[in-house]
Parts: structure tokens; sequence; C-alpha cells
């Protein structure tokens, strides 16, 4: 094993050294029992991780008063149907547009979240009040994002632990797990989509990491419990269920490798596969098992994956589909130009206007559900074949896992920007440990936070999602820096240029266009330009950490071999 | 990490911040008729761009000096115009002689908000990053924490991103000045100090520490030699700086007098609303205001501060330090704020400024100080509906100074530099040991009470009979706090032998 991987501190159950994982993994508490009390004590210093807790807190409440989205409509309504009706009546109900399509233990959250609700404004429970915002029901909903956030900040700490304390210099502002604390606690994205926008992000990835965690301590059966619980909180979880499906499967049930690191089937554990059935199913009945005994199971189900929408959201996600609608914009007024196509057949091509949902290509064909399904498929089976066939342990699986994230942002059917953090957050925990993962870190969350731009579009919020951009960004960049300092730059040049020019665009995008005369004309050019640009550095960033998993596991069997 | 990208992320907190609270209520918002301060900052607006300057201070029929008349120095008419011809690029409608009035929307709101934030970002911070840059014999771990204590005090915040005013102009005019001074640049720090005077009156209670230390170094020199020359070089440069600022209303000496008149309204009245100091205090107990003669309290009022500034102005025109100079500033400014005639409770901010210098010094009682001048402006906050504000910036502060300083640490005599004072008083007595216990919770005391009466005035509805129980409540507390401090600080500044380490340590 090589010594940067090992920085886990965790001999994988699937290692071709399985003696190790014992001898070791006391050691692991004990150091990183000690890490805890050399910070607690050491210098003045002590007490880090629940100031930066606090501090980002009380930087939420600030931002209570920030615009928030229709899907702050969305919630409210949710908490309204839940509070009101039966459960049978859940995923029926439709007064607002906005109907309930998360899965059962959201709405169960929601409910629960409704009975603190009616102390602040019972008026926003009335399922016929839409649109309705009060200060007080803005300041209960706000509260209970920011409150609930409080499973996230503990999955954060639970993380920081997993993280070894190998390189512990002097200064606490250049360990692994402070620097690590603070990509997580304060994310751009995900203080500016759950705290800004309004969603209940927070919790759920919460739920993800202190699941990587449990993994990452070995604690498999939990680490599945609260990813199948998670599942059943927000179905978009499910892009990431291959890698755990497999992890599992591979390093869990399968208890032994052979000498040379491959399958070895007589290990396999039957007792461990029915844990984690039993554990799954579980939580799939508790979840599920109401609606099915109703007889709604087919409803809830075409409320949680309503292929209607159309490709790309109004925005498009930058992601691959972004390329090819652009490619097949750029076709069409280029064969326009030039007389290969009739501009009279041309339908008057559907942009990112705003409303629209469904996008006619006219040169391209047009891509079906199905077909981005195989893409997305496709796309992830390597990484998965990866995990299966040459296991690296946890850390494996949190590349997979990112892979998986990724793959499915890159071609999935009708991607939000917003799913990028799917991806950024757990490659977090990856970047702190190794040169190579911090610099696609650094162009990943630059980009893919750049590309969360457009949630905010209203004057007051400009300033702050600037500075809290810099703010990130200046971080990561000079805190990675640092702690990669002896490993010699993160980014070469083409990156560092790449990632410079989104200063540019972002003026251009606020400041010149909406002064210029194509404003009327072309209103959509600032989106466009955002996510094509951003879809070039998030399918290189992609591309790389594909490149550089498959070829680190060549490198690994070879020295095995 | 590298000290420009700590101190870069240092100043993005405190500007996220700042931006943060100015999305909230202002002073004023949708109460006609008289609206508050942010009113009154776009009426100047209003006044300068559309009134030849010598009407500017003048009642006539286009100016009703009842109605926000302008009672700020020139500078602050300067500015306002500045910002009025910017508005009036953007949309005319929002300085329209007399149509304007009252005039509220968002997009005005916004501009209103940058034009502070911008006026903050070009004077104030720049000056906390120098400053923090210079302090000397000092990591750069404590230099950044210093800057971010510093920039996120939650008092100017409040006030100028939410309540609505610019005292970040004039404390970073004052700032630059202390700056200036402490890198032996006095002509320059005279001239940034002429400028914070200009811009508001209220500075004037930093001019007695610059006066003294300034006086101080000429004595040190001799003052038939080097000395002599340093004198009238600054008296020239401080009368031409002066002469700059006022060269528009020199045409005429009524107008001068006019504009004095405004700046010094001694008919307001002792003092006004709620405020932490003496005054109010005590007109709980005695009705002042009606028992003496206006004229009297004046004296009287006189007489209290000068009496309570002497010692530390003494002290520093006889031995002037850097040290001293800064403790000076506050002893002075906070004898002002408590004693003087016609205080806001806005004006404590010119005592807070100062001790945010000295908060790498004495982290423990700065910290203390400032959380208590945060406070005692409660009842202002409140009525402006930026409770939400307050508690986030005030508990942020807090977070960040026991983060930096870990200030529950260093609550030691020798940590609150009352060494010298204990050695030469209670050296003897055996009670001292306990003494950084003692003074932790009496700390922990004061922020409990403070917490307590902040819900309680947040929450609960007065009696009927006493509306104002709440404010004078937080005066009253307020105002022994800063006694208590006023007493403290002067014993730290009387006290500080000169050959001390400390002295040394910051010179």
């Amino acid at each position: 094993m090589r010594p940067a991987t090992a920085a886990f501190r965790t001999v994988p159950a699937g290692s071709p050294l399985p003696v190790c994982a014992c001898a070791v993994a006391p050691q692991r508490f004990c150091q990183g029992g000690c890490d805890m009390a050399v910070a607690a004590t050491g210098g003045g210093s002590g007490g880090w991780f629940p100031a930066l807790a606090l501090g980002v807190s009380l930087l939420k409440c600030l931002l209570i008063p920030t615009y928030h989205s229709t899907d702050f409509e969305v919630h409210r309504n949710w908490l309204a149907i839940t509070h009101n009706l039966p459960v049978s009546q859940w995923y029926y109900e439709a007064t607002s547009e906005w109907t309930l399509d998360y899965p059962p233990f959201f709405a169960w959250f929601e409910c629960a979240l409704s009975h603190i609700a009616k102390y602040f404004d019972p008026e926003m429970l009335v399922i016929q009040n839409l649109n309705y915002a009060s200060y007080a029901t803005v300041l209960f909903q706000r509260l209970s994002v920011i409150l609930t956030d409080t499973l996230f900040i503990y999955a954060v700490r639970e993380c920081c632990r997993c993280v070894s304390g190998k390189r512990i210099g002097k200064d606490l502002l250049e360990k692994p797990m402070f620097v690590l604390a603070v990509l997580l606690l304060w994310n751009f994205g995900l203080l500016i989509v759950d705290h800004i926008h309004f969603q209940y992000n927070g919790f759920l990835f919460g739920l993800m990491l202190l699941s990587v965690a449990r993994l990452f301590q070995e604690r498999h059966l939990e680490g599945a419990a609260l990813f199948a619980v998670l599942l059943h909180f927000k179905h978009i979880y499910i892009y990431v269920a291959p890698a755990y499906g497999v992890y599992l499967l591979r390093s869990y049930c399968l208890t032994e490798n052979k000498a040379d690191g491959s399958l070895k089937w007589s290990s396999f554990s039957f007792l461990r596969i029915t844990l984690l059935g039993l554990i799954v199913c579980l939580v799939s009945a508790l979840s599920l098992g109401p609606f099915i005994v109703l007889g709604q199971l087919p409803q809830l189900i075409s409320r949680l994956f309503p292929f209607k929408r159309g490709l790309c959201h109004a925005y498009w996600a930058p992601n691959f589909w972004a390329l090819y609608n652009a490619v097949d914009k750029a076709l069409a007024v280029i064969g326009v130009k030039y007389k290969f196509l009739d501009p009279e057949k041309m339908q008057k091509a559907a942009m990112t206007g705003g409303l629209v949902q469904e996008f006619q290509h006219t040169v391209l064909p047009s891509v079906t559900p199905f077909a981005t399904l195989i893409c997305t498929v496709v796309s992830i089976l390597p990484s998965v074949f990866c995990l299966w066939f040459k296991p690296q342990g946890p850390r494996g699986f949190l590349q997979c896992l990112i892979l998986c994230a990724l793959s499915s942002f890159m071609f999935g059917w009708h991607v939000h920007e917003k799913a990028i953090l799917l991806a950024i957050l757990p490659l977090s925990l990856l970047s702190v440990q190794r040169a190579k993962d911090a610099g696609l870190y650094l162009i990943l969350t630059t980009t893919g936070h750049f590309s969360l731009f457009p949630l905010l579009f209203t004057a007051p919020e400009l300033p702050i999602k600037i500075l809290l951009m810099l703010l990130f960004t200046v971080y990561s960049f000079s805190s990675l820096r640092t702690l990669f300092r002896k490993n010699g730059p993160l980014l070469n040049w083409l990156e560092i240029l790449y990632l410079t020019a989104l200063v540019p665009l972002e003026i251009f995008c606020e400041i010149v266009f909406p002064l210029s005369p194509w404003k009327l004309k072309l209103p959509f050019i600032p989106l466009l330009l955002t996510s094509v640009y951003c879809a070039l550095g998030i399918t290189y960033a992609w591309l790389k950490l594909y490149v550089s998993v498959l070829t680190e596991s060549a490198t690994v069997r070879q020295k095995v071999e | 990490m590298d000290k420009w990208s700590l101190m870069t992320i240092a100043v993005l907190l405190g500007l996220t911040v700042r931006w943060t609270v100015s999305l909230g209520s202002y002073s004023g918002a949708g109460k006609p008729p008289m609206y508050g301060d942010y009113e009154a900052q776009r009426h100047w607006q209003e006044v300068t761009y559309n009134l030849p300057i010598n009407q500017w201070y003048f009642n006539t029929s286009d100016n009703n000096l009842q109605y926000w008349g302008l009672d700020y120095p020139p500078l602050t008419a300067y500015h306002s115009l500045l910002c009025a011809c910017i508005a009036k690029l953007i949309n005319p409608d929002w300085i329209g002689l007399h149509t304007s009035r009252g005039y509220e929307s968002q997009p005005h709101k916004l501009f209103m908000r940058a034009t502070v934030f911008i006026a903050d970002l070009l004077v104030y911070i720049p000056a906390v990053i120098m400053y923090c840059c210079y302090l000397k014999e000092t990591s750069t771990k404590k230099k950044v924490s210093t800057a971010l204590c510093v920039l996120l005090y939650p008092g100017l915040i409040l006030i100028d991103h939410g309540h609505f005013q610019y005292n970040s102009v004039s404390l970073g005019f004052a700032l630059w000045g202390v700056l200036f001074l402490s890198n032996n640049w006095d002509l320059l720090g005279s001239v940034a100090f002429c400028l914070a005077i200009n811009y508001k009156q209220m500075e004037l209670y930093h001019s007695l520490p610059f006066f003294c230390y300034l006086l101080g170094k000429c004595f040190k020199r001799g003052l038939t030699g080097k000395g002599l020359v340093l004198l009238i070089k600054i008296a020239v440069t401080v009368v031409a700086a002066f002469a700059m600022c006022w060269l528009p209303f020199c045409t005429e000496a009524e107008q001068i007098l006019q504009v004095l008149r405004r700046l010094f309204a001694i008919d307001r009245g002792l003092f006004e609303d709620k405020v932490a100091n003496i005054w109010c205090s005590l007109s709980v107990l005695i009705k002042i205001k009606n028992i003496i003669s206006p004229q009297t309290q004046l004296k009287l009022s006189f007489a209290f501060t000068f009496l309570s500034l002497l010692p530390a102005c003494i002290k520093l025109t006889l031995q002037p330090s850097l040290r001293g100079f800064k403790f000076a500033l506050v002893s002075c400014a906070l004898s002002f704020f408590l004693f003087s005639f016609q205080v806001h409770e806005k004006s404590v901010l010119l005592v807070s400024l100062p001790v945010c210098l000295i908060i790498n010094e004495i982290p423990f009682m700065a910290t203390w100080f400032l959380l208590v001048s945060t406070f005692s402006m409660l009842p202002l906050l409140l009525k402006d509906g930026l409770l939400l504000a307050y508690i986030g910036t005030t508990l942020a502060f807090l977070t960040v100074c026991t983060a930096s300083f870990s200030i529950f640490e260093k609550t030691s005599a020798e940590d609150l530099q009352l060494k010298s004072f204990s050695l030469s008083i209670w050296g003897y007595i055996p009670w001292l040991k306990p003494f950084p216990k003692i003074v932790k919770s009496l700390f922990l005391v004061s922020i409990t009470l403070m917490g307590v009466l902040s819900l309680i005035s947040a929450t609960l509805n007065p009696p009927q009979k006493l509306p104002d129980l709440f404010p004078i409540f937080v005066s009253v507390v307020s105002c022994l706090h800063f006694l208590i401090f006023l007493m403290y600080f002067n014993i730290v500044l009387l006290w500080d032998s000169r050959n001390s380490r400390n002295q040394k340590k910051t010179n």
C-alpha cells in the first residue's frame, strides 16, 4: 500500500493483508483520541471545531432575511399537506403545483416540523395559502434548516476523525482535519443552496457523510442503514447507490481475498449479506410499507420520478447535455447562415428563456430519457468494475462514489445544477489527503460553485454570492497549497488560465451584459455562457478523475503482482 | 497559510457580515413623517445637490432645517454631494428637491447601502488592515485575528450597515491618524485626524489625546529647538487642513458661524433618548433636566468631563508613548461619553474604536467592553428591527474573540495589565490569588445579565405605566459597566511605568 493511501489510517477489509486490520485498528483509535486531546489542550487553539461550527451557524442566521426561491414555497406546501391530510392523501394532494415529490421519510420529516411550525404561525399550515411567507414563516423555515444542519456538523466531525493527523504540524491551520472541517462546514454551495436559495440538503448530506465515515470506521452495518434511510429521504442519492452496493458486497460480505487480491468466493459470509438485506428491507418497509398497504405505490413512484420534465432544467446544468445543446445550437446557426439548413423548416428552437421545459434539437438527434439512462449506466460501470475487481478499501469506495455522482451529473435526465454538491462534498475528504485530488478538487469546486451563481439572480444577493465564493475559493486554494507545499503546484497553467477566466465571465454576465443592447434581444446569453463554460471544466475534472482512478488501480495491481 | 491569504479571508468575512446586515431594516423604514437617519442622509444628498453651497446650513424656503437639517461638518456635506451626483445618474427621483422627501424603494435602499459599503471599504477597512500589519512583535496569526476581531466588531457594523450612518468614514480617518502617528509621520497623522473632525464633530472626543500626544512629543524634543519646529509644522498643517475643508464657507464670517451653530446645537439638552451615560442614568433618581437650568447643566457636564479626562491627558503630555496614546484615546472618549453634554447612544462607537486597537494587548477586557458597548445600543437597534442581526453579529464576535485570543485564559492581573497597580496597592492582600477566577465569573455574570436583558427587551412588553423600563435598565447597566471600565483604563494608563516590558513591546 502506498503511504499516501495509508493516510486514511484504515486498512480496508479487502486489502491484501487482512491481518493488519486488527493490528492497526486499535492504534487508530488511540491516535485519533490523542489528536483530539492535542487539539483540545494545545496552546489556546482548543475548541476550534465548535468555533468553526458556531461561526458558520451564525452566518447562516445572518442570511435569514435574504432572497428565497420557490423551493421555500414548495417546502411550506409540504408542511401544510403533511400537517392537514391523512397519509393516504399525501401523494394525491395537488392544490399547489408543487406537489410532494420526495420519498416518505421526508414527508414524515415535514410532518414532524409542522408540529413545531404551528407555534410560529398556524397560517403557513393552510394548504390554500399559496405563496404564504410571513416573517414568522420565513424565520421558522430558515431556522429549521439551520438547526437540522446539526446533523451535518456532527457528520463533519466524524469525517475529520477519519482523516489522519499524520502531518501534524505545529500550526493548527495546516492540519488536514482542520482544513477538511472548514471545506465541509463552510462549503459555498451548501451555504447558498440551503440558506439562501432554500433547501434541506444540509442534514441529508450529513446523513451521507456520516454513513461514509461509518464505512471508514468499519461500522459497515451502521453505514448501510444510514444510507438506506438517506435514500428514503431524498431519492437523488440513488445515483451513488451502486458504489455502496458494490463496496458492501465486495469488502464486507467477502471477508477475505486471495493472496493476489482477487476474489475468494469461499469467504462469502451469508450472515453478513442477510444482515445487510434485513436492514435495507426494514428501512424500506418502514418508509414504503404504509403506501404499499394502501396500494399507492405506483402513484408514489410516478410522483418521485416525473419523466415529463425536459432533458435539461430551465437553466442548463453544466454537464454533457449542455455541451450537446450548445453544439446543436451552434450548428443550427451556422447551418442557417451558410444555407445548409432551411430556416423555414426549422422550428423556432426553444432556448433557456426561463420556463421552457422541452428543448427541441434542430440538427443533432433529440435525446430520450432512456438514452440518458443508458449513458449514465455506461459511464458509471467502469468505476463500479474498478471497485469490484481492485478494491482499495474505503478510499476506493469514496472515489467510486464521487465518480458515480459525477457521471450521473454528466449524463442524467433533467439534472439540477445543485446536484454537483453530491460530488464536491465527498471529494473534500479526498482533497486533504493527496495533492492530485487536491488539484482536482480545486477545479471541480471552483467551476461547480460558479455554475451555482445563476441560482441567485437578485441584486441584493449579488455581493453576498461573490463575497462568499471568494471567501471559499481563497481559503481552499491557499489552505490546500499550504498543505501540499512540498508537492509543487497543484494546477498547471492551463487549468489556472481556465479558472481565472471565470472572473471576466462573471463581470461580463453580471455587469457588462445587463448594460449592453443584447439584453433584450438575447436574454439567455449569460446563462448559456455560464453553463457551457462550466460544463467544460466539470467534464475535464470528471475525465481527469476517471483517468486517475483507473490508472492508479492499475499501478496498485502491478505492485501487488 | 501565508499572511495575505489569511488577511484576505478576514476581510472577506468582515465584508460578508456587513452586507448581510445591510439586507435588514434601517432607521425609520416606512415611518413617516420624520423617518430616520436613512432619510436624513438621503435628504442631505437632496439638499447639497440642489442648493448652492451658501444655503446648505441656512434655513430657507428650500431648506427646512427642522426636517433633518444638515448638522455635520463640511466633509459630510461634500460626501453627500458626491453620492447625490451618482444618484442623479441612476435615478434623478431619488434626490428631487422637495419631491423626493421620504423616498423609499428597494433599488434606492440598495444604492444607499452600497454607498456605506464602499465608504467602509475605502476608508475604514484599509486602515484596520494596515494597523494590524504594523503591530510590532506579534505573530502573523495574532495580527490576522486582531484584524478579524476589529472588522467583526458588531457595534459599528450594526450602526453603519443596519441603522444607517457613515461612522466608518470618520472613525477610519481617525484610525489613519493613529496609524500615521505610530509610524512617526506626525504631519500626515494630523491631516488624517483633521479630516476625521471635519467629517463628524464627535471626533473631538479623540482630539485631546491627539493634541497631548503631539504636544508631549514636542516637549520631549525640547521646546526651543526641534520641538518648536515640529510644533509649528503641525500647527500650520492643521490650520491648512481645516482651511481646505472650510474653503467654500470662508466667503463671509456669518457662514462659518452658522455652520458652527449647526454643529454645536446646545439647545438640544443634556441628553437625548436613552443614553448609557451618567446623566441619563442619574435622571432615573433625580430629574436633572427639570431641576437645573440648561446653562448650569452645560457647566456641570463640562466640569465633570474635564476632571475625568485630566489625569490621562497630563500623563500623556508628560510621558508620550504610543501605548499611552491608545489608552488615553479610550479613557478620554469614555469620559466624554459618560459626562459630556448632548451625547448620543451611537457616540459609544468613538470609545469602541480605540478599544479595538488595544484588543491584542488586553483581549479579555477589550472584548468585554466591546460587548457592553454593543449592548448599550440595544434599544436603538430594537427600534430599527435589527434584533436578528444584533444577536448574530454579537455571538459571532464573541465566538471569534474566544477562539482567537482564548480570552477566558487571560484573566490574571498580568494579562489585564494590572501588575504594577496590584504591586503598588494590593501586593500584600492575600485575596489577590483567586483574582482571575473572580474576574472570569464577573464576566460571566455580566454576559448573562446582558443576554437576559436583551431577551426580555426583545420579547416582553413593558408595563404600561413604565414604557421605558427596559431601555432604562439597559442604560443603567451599561453605564455602571462603563464607569468601571473608565476606572480600569485610567488605572492601566496611570500605573504604566515607562520602562516596563509592555511598553517596549508595543512601542
